[in-house]
């Protein structure tokens, strides 16, 4: 029996390195260019791929400058060079000498095309796109379950309004039936109801990473969803079909997080804004209307003129009260949240930019408050102004002058006799004491006679 | 509390300021949607109260339904 022919390592790569660099001293490969990047060497690394292999390649520097465009990510290459064993890693490279386009690469091409029908068929139209709930209450996040994107939406929402719901539909978000576990996740989350907002994230990758996002069955489960979708799954610069057909592009998760979801001392304020303009413009309502009930004061006959005031005043008095402590509570929670924050960031935040926040809530509170204190004491005494003058200019004075007044039992003032039938019953009010009467007949203006 | 969402809480509140501050409606109705007004303002704070933190992860059973289940995560920077 022969001895066994053992090699070390490092032999069988000196025998592959002579058979390999003496068979490909010169070779044109036709692949796509994929992670090509360039380093600070001015050395330019990328792959060489279709469907079934892959190859290394190296692109240095001097070689670099003599290429007359810009080779990236997709594009179709003609590579030629030299085939050279790297032992250390146990790889083989081709050492590039020339690159030259092949018109677009096939990956690249798909995508065009798909972008192309879809576009033509009105998918990626601007009247499509539904806005985003401005206070969501539920939010549908499909992403990686592990990965970095779910951990910076959570905790950017966290820091904005933790008192969210969040419903977490996980799908695998690249390689192999991605596509097919994001649209699936994105249907769950219709499943579940009263989801208000999806954010479909994930983070960097390579741009095959980013295919899964080019698929058309995916784009069509977005473009079909009830519920609008904020896409953050692209890079900065590189939009996916996806992106194309969500209702909103976020360059990353983190900034979908942010679009999706407002701070709740923002929230807050602009509820307290809300109550605040609610009171005032009551009570420049209120104001106007005691001016214009002066200026009809003598026309106008209400011998208990001064009950329905004080009715409307109580009712004022009753909505303020509620709205103050509405507002109050709105701009406490406000506060408390600050404090919640301030609490956290203690330790790495200034104390200054903590403090000014509390200053200017502490301020806004006060404000508000006294804002609406000044407008409804305002159109109070205003009111209690105008009940006084209403009532010296009272309208018995006029009936003491013979004129009478025409009420339905209902109090309702007769001004035309359109308002009654044959057969109603009217009071006729006089100086002293009240007529019941029954309409016997009704005649228009025309018929009326002169007096 | 009603079931009204926030949302439309709030939309609805801004709908009514508008409107009184355009100063259109007869003193009854505006004394009326004042009121409304009042009502939802205070509905739009309590809701900011009681507001609460859940996270859900939608789970698959070994019958293939899905369920929503308590997600635990406790950010780093919020101790």
């Amino acid at each position: 029996m022969s001895e066994r022919a053992v090699l070390t390592v490092s032999q069988l790569a000196d025998r592959l390195r002579a058979v390999l660099e003496e068979r490909f001293p010169a070779v044109w490969v036709e692949g796509e260019i994929s992670n090509f990047k360039v380093y600070t060497s001015g050395h330019a690394y990328f792959t060489l791929k279709d469907e079934s292999a892959q190859l290394k390649c190296v692109l240095f520097r001097n070689r670099a400058r003599r290429i007359r465009f810009e080779p990236a990510d997709g594009l179709h290459v003609l590579a030629f060079g030299a085939v050279e064993v790297y032992a250390q890693r146990g790889e083989y490279q081709l050492v590039v000498e020339l690159l030259e386009p092949r018109g677009l690469g096939a990956l690249q091409l798909a995508f065009e095309q798909l972008k192309e029908r879809l576009q033509r068929e009105g998918l990626f139209e601007p009247a499509r796109k539904r806005p985003l709930p401005r206070f969501p209450r539920k939010i549908g996040l499909v992403t990686s379950p592990t990965g970095a994107a779910l951990r910076d939406m959570l905790r950017i929402i966290g820091r904005r309004f933790g008192e969210i719901h969040i419903v977490i539909a996980p799908a695998k978000v690249q390689g192999e039936g991605a596509a097919q576990e994001v649209a699936q996740a994105v249907r769950e989350l219709h499943a579940v109801g009263d989801v208000d907002v999806i954010i479909v994230g994930r983070g960097g990758g390579s741009l095959e990473d980013l295919w899964a996002f080019n698929d058309e069955m995916l784009a069509r489960t977005i473009a079909a969803s009830k519920i609008p979708i904020v896409s953050a799954v692209g890079h900065e610069v590189d939009f996916t079909i996806a992106d194309f057909v969500a209702d909103l592009r976020a360059p990353t998760p983190s900034a979908a997080a942010e679009l999706v979801v407002r701070e709740k001392q923002a929230v807050a304020e602009s509820v307290s804004d809300l109550g605040r303009r609610l009171a005032a413009a009551m009570a420049r309502r209120l104001v106007r209307d005691r001016q214009r009930a002066d200026a009809l004061g003598r026309r106008r006959v209400l011998t208990d003129a001064r009950r329905p005031l004080r009715d409307l005043e109580r009712r004022v008095d009753d909505a303020t009260a509620r709205l103050r402590r509405a507002i109050t509570t709105a701009v406490r929670h406000a506060a408390h949240r600050v404090e919640l924050a301030a609490r956290g960031l203690r330790a790495q935040s200034p104390v200054a930019r903590t403090l000014g926040d509390r200053r200017r809530l502490t301020e806004l509170s006060a404000r508000l408050d006294r804002g609406v204190t000044r407008q409804l004491d305002g159109a109070r005494h205003r009111l209690g102004t105008s009940a006084g003058r209403l009532d010296s200019l009272s309208p018995l004075a006029v009936l003491a002058r013979g004129y009478s007044l025409t009420r339905r039992p209902s109090g309702e003032i007769v001004r035309s006799v359109r308002q009654v039938v044959v057969g109603d019953d009217v009071d006729v009010l006089l100086s002293e004491g009240t007529l019941a009467c029954r309409v016997n007949a009704t005649k228009e203006r025309d018929e009326r006679p002169e007096i | 509390m009603s079931d009204l969402k926030f949302e439309d809480c709030l939309t609805r509140l801004e709908q009514i300021v508008t409107a009184l501050e355009a100063g259109n409606l007869p003193l009854e109705e505006s004394l009326k949607v004042f009121e409304e007004g009042v009502i939802l303002a205070r509905q739009c704070s309590r809701y900011l109260d009681d507001a609460e933190r859940r996270i859900e992860i939608l789970v698959k059973d070994e019958a293939g339904a899905t369920t929503a289940r308590p997600f635990a995560w406790q950010a780093e920077d919020e101790a």
